[in-house]
């Protein structure tokens, strides 16, 4: 028996081992974060014109993502990235994973997204980092929305909101950012401390913030703000449980209330697949792939010629003037940045 | 010559297991270590937040205590409860209260949330009881959240291995000593403890390492003024990228926990006295005395109110929804299955929808592979190593390294090992079960191994001596003395791959999800049904898990029916 054991496992490892070394062709390799959907038949749509198959592989959270490419630079396992964001598209390019693309669909995008240098990294969607609000709450109770952040310290809003760590979440760090764009580098911990003084609750993730703590959800939670997306009254309504005329939810979107995230595509540097990468990318930029991108994502397109659903055009609140830093910036003083809420908000 | 064969034959069983261990774990920390060193600063040590790290370490170390002593608490007692009565619906109690320790992180938060949660079903009935403004339970973000997830997920283990261990115990020996005048207490004392000794060192090892590197709980239940090694090592590694500082953290979180491992496995896990266990459960009995009756309710009543309710009211959430006013009064109660229904639907027509009973598939393929291979690697490990002092715990603590290494660092370490090798993604599921094993291996043989050891030589020699080969002793004397054991660890290894998110979460391909992948993908987007739908997934595991339970604890009942009935063949 023991024998017929040996001979089992030794059968599995070499199944696992001779698995894992055996190679494919004619394939592209898209690496990207567990948040990334498509449609099927818009993929379908590039492989059969190009003849290749597109696989996708995703590798957890976007910072999770980015610190993988990273780690494989030297022996990059994809062709193409999508997902980095402007709050770690500096990391990104300093450790070189990119090669630099000029794109030919890059025409149809506005000056305002193309911000990493040599297009080194081509912007493919963009989405705000907002107060979602409960509206019940807020006419139930006869109560004013807040106009600025600085209002959101008055105490009629006295526990009320609910936001996340910057460190270990990404809406939370831009929603820190928001409150540096707006109040400055030396600024902003004040306001943070007020904002503390004021009752309002951190929480580590999304989920628990949006999902347990939110009125406005189904979780039916005791605050009645959020730090979440600008798109997620739309969310609302498209998965809610009865169809919705209106969306339970909408988004402040006073100046440097929101903090604007911009996803990017890059080749991978060292790609084998350079052609069949510069392919893909055009295609992300394309108006088929920009189109899609909305009811998967719940993100906006970047591409002007790309429509919206109805449902982005009708629940959701666009800001004028979202909050923005320069890439430098937020290199050089993340770690301070978060290291210096942590000390106000924890201590 | 015979006995260099046996020799060479013993050590190829310790052997094969080591050599997955080398490339499944010593591989890849290796690669990671390495990765670290060459991104080193030159003056990097300069910049050592060493109270961000001490803080961490404490808090870690305190939690860990805290949650397994309460889990010993609410365990040992309840696997007395188990180990020493017959009671109705006992089967489905041992069952339910085995399955929290599936959940994934969210799903539990979800089911505290739809129980204790400011609109939880308690604070509801409360609310509405005495007109109360404010929800009377607020346990967000506390050091009791914290504990209480660690209890609800943990105690199972205390239940299964403990309790195992009591109700295979010989009743003869307690009975003996009561005759010869030694008072209840001296006989619990003297003969059971000793007896129990080794099954209690597992369970209090296994719950102990669980707690310390337990992420999720403390993430998402704990909040953000708790930060303990694991929480801080995932900070400094995927927010800013700080491999050196992570690797510090890891070094001290293994070294912590393998220390605290290797003095527990010293005071007493060694001792395992050459007993016969029983297979039959002699010892069970119903409970007579008016005590025993109070006992059995009240630990029966608190095991449900801490393990059952919170899976009930997950259960209630996902076909039932309430409307309430900010002041906790009911407006309307809405039942529906259309969670359940529209699971089946692609409204997305994503690329990577997969319908739930491919999910599910997927998910029992990897348990299935997973627990078989922690089961054969077990076996041969506990075979391999029967009777050789010293060597036998260097190999268990060995085998223990992949329970207290940071996933997060992990997790970093098989992508930089196999991500080349795995060249096309086709493949690389495979290492889901490899990175399952790992973990549920331990498991296997804090169980396994005991329940081998116990087994007298002298019952194995007499069997040769009537002429009985080395493959009937095997199917006669050893596997049915040691099949609770077996089926033990198949429960474990099984529930373990089921549940689990981490590893998974980046070995698996998009149209490859296992069920808990498919509930974070719902809970990632705004809007009720996506959260209904998230709930009866977790359901769906539920059924699953309790489902395989039940199978597996059939299959022991079954063989020891058909032994009973050969048995009765015979004579």
């Amino acid at each position: 028996m023991n024998k017929k054991m040996r001979t089992i496992s030794f059968g599995i490892l070499f199944a696992l081992l001779a698995a894992s070394c055996a190679a494919e062709p004619q394939t592209l390799t898209v690496m990207t974060h567990d948040s990334f959907a498509v449609s099927e038949d818009v993929v379908a749509q590039f492989e059969e014109e190009h003849g290749i198959t597109v696989e996708f592989l995703l590798s957890g959270d976007a910072g999770s993502t980015l610190n993988r490419a990273i780690l494989s630079k030297d022996h990059p396992v994809a062709d193409v990235l999508y997902g980095v964001d402007n709050t770690f598209l500096s990391r990104a390019i300093e450790e070189g994973v990119y090669e630099s693309y000029n794109s030919p669909v890059l025409e149809n995008i506005s000056d305002r997204f193309k911000i990493a240098p040599d297009n080194l990294a081509l912007p493919v969607d963009y989405g705000d980092v907002c107060i979602n609000y409960d509206k019940a709450y807020f006419s139930g109770n006869d109560l004013d929305l807040p106009q600025s952040l600085e209002e959101l310290t008055d105490p009629v809003y006295e526990g009320l909101l609910v936001v996340e760590n910057p460190a270990t979440s990404s809406p939370g760090l831009a929603f820190m950012l928001a409150t540096i764009a707006e109040f400055g580098s030396d600024g902003y911990l004040d306001f943070w401390q007020d904002l503390r003084d004021n009752g309002v609750v951190v929480v580590n993730d999304w989920e628990t913030a949006y999902y347990t703590n939110f009125s406005g959800s189904s979780g039916q939670g005791p605050q009645p703000m959020v730090v979440s997306y600008g798109t997620s009254p739309a969310a609302e309504v498209v998965f809610a449980e009865e169809e919705l005329e209106e969306a339970p939810t909408a988004s402040l979107v006073g100046e440097n209330m929101c903090y604007r995230q911009t996803e990017f595509v890059g080749i991978l540097a060292g790609t084998a697949n350079r052609g069949m990468a510069e392919n893909f990318v055009d295609f992300m930029l394309s108006e088929t792939f920009q189109e899609d991108i909305p009811l998967n994502m719940f993100v906006f397109p970047v591409n002007e010629n790309a429509k919206l659903p109805d449902e982005f055009e009708e629940h959701i609140q666009v800001p004028e003037n979202p909050a923005s830093l320069p890439l430098d910036e937020i290199r050089e003083k993340r770690e301070e940045w978060i290291e210096g809420w942590r000390e106000v908000m924890l201590g | 010559m015979k006995s260099d064969w046996k020799k060479i034959g013993r050590i190829t069983l310790v052997v094969i297991p080591l050599i997955f261990l080398i490339i499944f774990y010593f591989y890849p920390i290796w690669e990671i270590a390495s990765v670290t060193l060459r991104r080193l600063d030159p003056d990097w040590m300069k910049d050592i937040p060493w109270g961000i790290i001490s803080d961490a370490a404490g808090f870690t170390v305190f939690q860990a205590v805290l949650s397994t002593v309460l889990t010993l608490v609410l365990g040992l007692p309840a696997a007395y409860l188990f180990g020493t009565y017959r009671f109705r619906g006992k089967n489905l109690l041992k069952i339910l209260t085995t399955i929290p320790f599936i959940l994934p992180t969210v799903v539990v938060a979800a089911g505290f949330n739809a129980l204790i949660g400011p609109r939880g079903w308690l604070n509801l009935l409360f609310m509405g009881l005495f007109n109360l403004a404010q929800p009377l339970i607020n346990l967000q973000n506390s050091l009791a959240a914290i504990l209480i997830a660690h209890v609800f997920y943990n105690t199972s283990i205390v239940i299964r291995v403990v309790g195992g261990a009591l109700e295979q115990m010989d009743p003869n020996l307690e009975m003996a000593a009561r005759m010869l005048g030694a008072s209840r207490w001296k006989t619990f004392r003297n003969i059971s403890l000793p007896l129990l000794l080794p099954s209690v060192v597992s369970a209090l090892l296994l719950v102990f390492l669980f707690d310390f590197t337990s992420f999720g709980v403390i993430l998402m239940l704990g909040g953000p003024r708790f930060s303990t090694l694991e929480v801080e090592i995932y900070i400094q590694t995927v927010q800013f990228l700080n491999l050196p500082l992570a690797g510090i953290l890891s070094f001290l979180q293994l070294f912590f926990s393998m220390a605290i491992a290797f003095l527990v496995m010293r005071s007493g896990g060694q001792f395992i006295a050459p007993i016969v266990p029983h297979v039959k459960s002699e010892r069970l009995r119903s409970p007579e005395k008016p005590g025993e009756k109070i006992f059995l309710a009240l630990m029966a009543a608190v095991l449900i109110i801490l393990l059952v309710f919170p899976l009930l009211g997950l259960a209630l959430r996902s076909f039932l929804s309430v409307e309430t006013t900010r002041a906790g009064q009911v407006t309307a109660w809405n039942f529906t299955f259309d969670f359940y229904l529209s699971l089946f639907e692609n409204t997305r027509a994503s690329i990577f929808y997969v319908p739930p009973v491919e999910a599910l598939r997927n998910s029992l393929i990897f348990a299935s592979a997973s627990s078989i291979l922690a089961i054969l690697l077990g076996f041969m490990l506990s075979a391999g190593i029967r009777g050789v002092k010293r060597f036998d715990r260097i190999v268990e603590l060995l085998i223990l390294l992949p329970l207290g290494t940071s996933a997060v660092t992990l997790g970093l370490g098989f992508f930089s090992a196999f991500s080349r090798a795995a060249a096309s993604l086709r493949y690389y599921p495979l290492l889901i079960p490899a990175a399952h094993t790992l973990i549920a291996l331990p498991f296997v043989m804090r169980v396994i191994r005991p329940a081998m050891e116990s087994i007298p030589e002298s019952l194995k020699d007499a069997a040769k001596m009537l002429g009985a080969s080395p493959f009937e002793v095997w199917k006669y004397i050893e596997l049915p003395l040691i099949l609770r054991a077996v089926i033990t660890s198949l429960i474990y290894s099984f529930t373990i791959s089921l549940g689990e998110f981490g590893a998974t979460s980046f070995l698996a391909r998009p149209e490859l999800p296992t069920l808990p992948i498919a509930i974070f993908r719902y809970l990632n987007l705004p809007g009720g049904n996506n959260y209904g739908q998230a709930m009866a997934m977790a359901v769906i595991i539920l059924a699953v898990c309790a489902l395989s339970i039940f199978m597996l604890e059939r299959l022991q009942f079954r063989k020891a029916e058909n032994d009973r009935m050969n048995g009765h063949a015979h004579t």
